[in-house]
C-alpha cells in the first residue's frame, strides 16, 4: 500500500483553512491532531497527538470509560452475569449497542446477555447512597440465576456519591463464596475516551478473573487465545471456523462469544494474538509477564491480512503438518474470495473513502477496502494513543500526562509456580532474527500513503469540511456521524455495529464486505433521492398574528 | 414573605442564632417558617423543643411519593413552622443532591402557599458553601436575602468572605441579596470593630452584635431557644434588637469579597493593636 497520493486540495490547505476557524490555543493543539502523512523508509512517520482531551464544545465522536468497559470489552460475554450500578440509561443504551453475538454450546448453558440488569438509582439512593440497593440487585441476580461470575459497573452518579463497588463485591462474595464477583470503577468521566474504560476492564480481567481455572475445559494441542475480538456481526464466529479449518483451537476470545471459564483458564493456551490493540494490549503485556504467553498482533479485516494472521500462528507452533493445513485450507478458501473481489473491484476500483472509527478499525479496514480498489484518503481513531499511530517503536518515547495516570497501571510479576515462558530467550531472539515479530504493532501511518489525511479525534465540525473539501465516495464512522454524512448524499458504513450486517472478518466476512460496499457505492439510491432543500432552497412563511 | 437564608462557618452558632431570632420574631405575632438544610437535621428542635421531627427525606424514603405537607411541617414555638430537609449519615451518598431534592419537594407541596400568611422564611444551611447542593437555597430566587454569621475569629471571617463569593455568583445572575454579618461574639479583642470593618469592605453592614451569654447554653440543654427558656434575660432582649433589626433592615447588596491579602491585613490592623 505504500505510496505517495496528491489529493484534490492538499492536506496542509485543508489543515489550514479547517484551523482558521478555531480558537487560537484549540488550533495549537488540533494543528498537532490533524497530520499530512509521510513515511520514511523505517516507517518513520510525523508525530500525532493522541489520548488527549477533547475541547469543550466539540461535537467529539467519542465515548466514555463507562462505554469502554462495560460497551466494549466486557459486554459481549455471555455468562459473567452484568450489572450496571447507575440509571436505568446507562444501562440501556450499553446493552447489545454493538450488535456482539453469541453462541451457547447447548440450551441449558448460561446466557445472560438478552438480559440488561441495572439498579436504576433513583434521586433517593442519590441521596442516600445506592450501595444497599446494589447489594439488594446482586442477591436478587444470584437468586434467580447463581452465575458463575458477577461484575458491577459503577457509573457517573456512582463515583459522584463515592458508593464503593469494590466493597459491595468483597461482600457479596463473602456471603457467595462460590461466584466470583467484582466491580468496575468505570465511572463515565474517566480519562479522555472510552480508552480508559479499556484499561480499567483489562485490570480488573487480569487481577479477578485470568489464572482462576488451571484446568482447561478446552483441549487442542495448538491452543491460543485472540484478544480484542468482540464479535460484532458475528466476526468471531468466522474467525473460529477457520481456526478449525486450518487446525489451531481458539481457547477462549475476548470477549467476543466468550465464556467465564474460558477467561479463567486463557494462561493455560499457549499464545494470545491482538486483534484490537488498543483496547487489550494491556492484558497481553500482562499475561505475558505473569504467565509467559507471548503475543502478536494479527489483523483479519481483510482476505489477504486473515491469510497472512493464519499463516504467521502456524508458523509460531513450528509443525509443518499445521502449516499445511493452514496452507491448504486458506488457499482454498481464497479463491472463493477471489472470484468475488475481482467481479466487484472492476466497478469500485478508484473510488474513495473515509475512516474514522475506534482504535485499530479505522487502520484494518483500509486494508479490507484496498482489496476491492478502494482508496483511503483520510483516517483517524477516535480513542487511539500514539502507539496506534506510530506504531509500538515510539512507546518509550510516549509522555504520560496527568489524566492517564489517574488510570492504575499495574505492577506484574512473573507467577511463582505458574510462570512459564512457552519459548525460551534465545529461541525467541532466534525466531526475531529470521524476521517474526513479536509484541508488535507496526500502527495505521506507516502503512497509510504519503499525502492522506490522519486526523486524531475528529470531529463532525471537521467531517463536514472534509466532506466538502474531498466528496469521498463512502464514510465510514459510527451512529452518530452516520445521518449527517447520508443528508449529504454519500453512502455511509457504520464500523461499530455493521448496521444489521456481518461478519466482516476472515474470508466470508471479506466477500460480505466487498458485496455491502459494491451496493453502498454503485446504488444510485442517492442520485434519485432529491431534498426538499435542493428543489425549493428557501422556505418561506408569515406569522399568523402580523395578518 | 422575606426569604431569608444564613450561612456561616460550622459551628458558629447559625442554627442557635436561627432559633432564638425566630423566636422573637414569633413572640412579636409574625408568622415564620424554618427550614433546616443541614443533614443532621438540628435547625429546629429548640424551636420544637427536642428532635421531633421527621425529615422530608426521610418521609419522602418511607412514604413515597404520596405525602402531605402536614407530613413533614412540625408547628413549634409560638405556630412556627418547622421543617428538616434531614440527608444521608455521614460518608455516604450526596446532602447536597438531597437540599436540592427537598427544597424542590417543599415548593411543590406548598410549603410556602399565601394560605400561611408567612412574614419570613428561614433557610439554615450547613457550614460553607460546600457544592452546588448547599447553595441550592441562594439559587433561583429561594431566598432572597443572606445573612452571614460570623465572629471576630480569623477562620469564621475566612468563611464569611467565601460565602460572599458565593453570593456574588448568584446575585450576579438573580435576586438574591447579601443582608448583613451577624456577630455571634466569642469575645475575641475588639471583635465588633473587626467586623464592622469587614463589613465595610464587604460592602454592607454588622446588623447586630450578639454578645456572649451563657444563658444560650442553659436554653439550649433544655431544649429551648433563650425568650422560651426565660424571655426576662438580658439575652433575650439581644435576640428581640437582632429581630427588629431583621425587619426594619433595607440595606441589600451584592458584596465585594476580600482578597486573602486584604483579609490577612484587616486582622493584622485589629488583632495586633495593642
Amino acid at each position: 500500500m505504500r505510496n505517495e497520493i496528491e489529493l484534490s486540495v492538499s492536506g496542509e490547505q485543508f489543515r489550514e483553512d479547517v484551523l482558521e476557524s478555531y480558537s487560537p490555543k484549540l488550533a495549537k493543539k488540533r494543528k498537532r491532531q490533524i497530520l499530512v502523512n509521510q513515511v520514511g523508509d523505517n516507517d518513520e512517520v510525523p508525530e500525532i497527538l493522541a489520548n488527549t482531551r477533547t475541547a469543550p464544545g466539540i461535537l467529539t465522536m467519542r465515548g466514555c470509560a463507562y462505554a469502554g468497559c462495560k460497551g466494549v470489552v466486557l459486554g459481549p460475554t455471555r455468562d459473567i452475569l452484568q450489572i450496571v450500578h447507575g440509571p436505568v440509561g446507562c444501562c440501556f443504551y450499553a446493552w447489545l449497542t454493538r450488535r456482539n453475538k453469541t453462541k451457547p454450546r447447548t440450551d441449558e448453558d448460561a446466557n445472560y446477555m438478552p438480559y440488561a440488569m441495572c439498579t436504576d438509582l433513583q434521586e433517593d439512593e442519590i441521596v442516600f447512597g445506592g450501595e444497599k440497593k446494589l447489594m439488594a440487585a446482586i442477591e436478587e441476580a444470584v437468586a434467580l440465576f447463581h452465575p458463575k461470575a458477577i461484575g458491577i459497573f459503577a457509573t457517573c452518579p456512582v463515583g459522584l456519591i463515592g458508593d464503593d463497588v469494590h466493597a459491595v463485591a468483597r461482600a457479596a462474595e463473602a456471603k457467595y463464596p462460590d461466584i466470583n464477583i467484582f466491580g468496575f470503577s468505570c465511572e463515565g468521566y474517566k480519562g479522555v475516551s472510552q480508552s480508559a474504560g479499556h484499561h480499567i476492564a483489562n485490570n480488573k480481567v487480569f487481577t479477578d478473573v485470568v489464572g482462576q481455572l488451571d484446568a482447561s475445559p478446552k483441549g487442542g494441542k495448538f491452543r491460543l487465545n485472540i484478544l480484542g475480538e468482540y464479535n460484532i456481526g458475528g466476526d468471531a464466529f468466522e474467525i473460529e471456523r477457520i481456526a478449525e479449518g486450518c487446525g489451531v483451537t481458539v481457547h477462549s476470545t475476548f470477549s467476543g462469544n466468550s465464556v467465564y471459564e474460558e477467561f479463567a483458564s486463557a494462561h493455560t493456551a499457549d499464545l494470545n494474538v491482538v486483534m484490537c490493540h488498543r483496547s487489550i494490549n494491556y492484558l497481553a503485556e500482562m499475561m505475558e509477564a505473569k504467565y509467559g504467553l507471548p503475543w502478536f498482533k494479527v489483523n483479519f479485516i481483510g482476505a489477504e491480512a486473515t491469510a497472512r494472521s493464519f499463516h504467521k500462528m502456524a508458523k509460531f507452533f513450528d509443525d509443518s503438518d499445521l502449516m499445511e493445513q493452514t496452507e491448504r485450507f486458506v488457499e482454498a478458501e481464497l479463491k472463493e474470495v477471489e472470484k468475488v473481489r475481482e467481479e466487484v473491484r472492476a466497478r469500485c476500483e478508484g473510488k474513495t473513502a473515509m475512516i474514522f472509527v475506534g482504535g485499530s478499525r479505522a487502520h484494518h479496514y483500509q486494508e479490507l477496502l484496498h482489496e476491492i480498489g478502494v482508496l483511503t484518503i483520510a483516517a483517524g481513531y477516535e480513542f487511539a494513543h500514539r502507539d496506534d499511530y506510530e506504531g509500538r517503536k515510539v512507546l518509550p518515547n510516549i509522555v504520560v500526562d496527568a489524566d492517564s495516570r489517574n488510570i492504575e497501571e499495574l505492577t506484574v510479576t512473573p507467577d511463582e509456580t505458574r510462570y512459564n515462558p512457552r519459548i525460551s530467550e534465545e529461541e525467541r531472539a532466534e525466531r526475531e532474527a529470521a524476521g517474526f515479530t513479536f509484541s508488535d504493532y507496526r500502527g495505521m501511518m506507516p502503512e497509510m500513503p504519503g499525502g492522506t489525511l490522519v486526523i486524531d479525534d475528529c470531529n463532525h465540525y471537521e467531517l463536514e469540511k472534509l466532506i466538502e473539501y474531498y466528496k469521498p465516495d463512502l464514510v465510514c464512522a459510527g451512529i452518530k456521524e452516520k445521518y449527517i454524512v447520508q443528508k449529504q448524499g454519500i453512502p455511509m458504513k457504520q464500523l461499530h455495529s455493521y448496521d444489521y450486517m456481518g461478519p466482516f472478518a476472515g474470508f466470508k466476512g471479506a466477500i460480505n464486505f466487498y458485496r455491502e460496499i459494491d451496493r453502498l457505492l454503485n446504488s444510485n439510491v442517492f442520485k434519485f433521492a432529491k431534498a426538499p432543500w435542493d428543489e425549493s432552497p428557501e422556505l418561506t412563511a408569515t406569522y399568523g398574528y402580523n395578518n | 414573605m422575606r426569604k431569608i437564608a444564613i450561612y456561616g462557618k460550622g459551628g458558629i452558632g447559625k442554627s442557635t442564632t436561627t432559633q432564638n431570632t425566630v423566636a422573637a420574631l414569633a413572640e412579636m405575632g409574625r408568622n415564620v417558617m424554618v427550614v433546616g438544610c443541614d443533614p443532621k437535621a438540628d435547625s429546629t428542635r429548640l424551636l420544637l423543643n427536642g428532635l421531633a421531627q421527621k425529615t422530608v427525606l426521610d418521609t419522602l424514603r418511607t412514604e413515597g411519593e404520596d405525602l402531605d405537607l402536614e407530613d413533614v411541617v412540625k408547628v413549634g414555638f409560638k405556630g412556627t413552622r418547622c421543617v428538616e430537609s434531614g440527608g444521608p449519615e455521614p460518608g455516604v451518598g450526596c446532602a447536597g443532591r438531597g437540599i436540592i431534592t427537598s427544597i424542590n419537594l417543599l415548593e411543590q407541596l406548598g410549603a410556602f402557599d399565601p394560605q400561611y400568611k408567612l412574614d419570613f422564611t428561614f433557610y439554615d444551611v450547613l457550614g460553607d458553601v460546600v457544592c452546588g447542593g448547599f447553595a441550592m437555597p441562594i439559587r433561583d430566587g429561594k431566598a432572597e436575602e443572606i445573612y452571614i454569621v460570623c465572629s471576630g475569629e480569623m477562620m469564621a471571617m475566612y468563611a464569611a468572605n467565601n460565602i460572599c463569593k458565593g453570593i456574588r455568583k448568584f446575585a450576579e445572575a438573580g435576586t438574591v441579596r447579601l443582608g448583613g454579618l451577624i456577630c455571634n461574639s466569642r469575645k475575641v479583642d475588639r471583635e465588633s470593630e473587626l467586623i464592622e470593618a469587614l463589613a465595610a469592605k464587604l460592602g454592607t453592614q454588622m446588623i447586630h452584635f450578639v454578645p456572649r451569654d451563657n444563658m444560650v447554653q442553659r436554653a439550649e440543654i433544655n431544649k429551648k431557644t433563650v425568650i422560651d427558656f426565660d424571655s426576662t434575660v438580658n439575652q433575650a432582649e439581644e435576640y428581640r434588637k437582632l429581630a427588629r433589626a431583621m425587619e426594619a433592615n433595607t440595606k441589600f447588596v451584592i458584596p465585594a469579597p476580600l482578597e486573602i491579602s486584604e483579609l490577612e491585613s484587616l486582622l493584622m490592623e485589629f488583632g495586633i493593636a495593642d
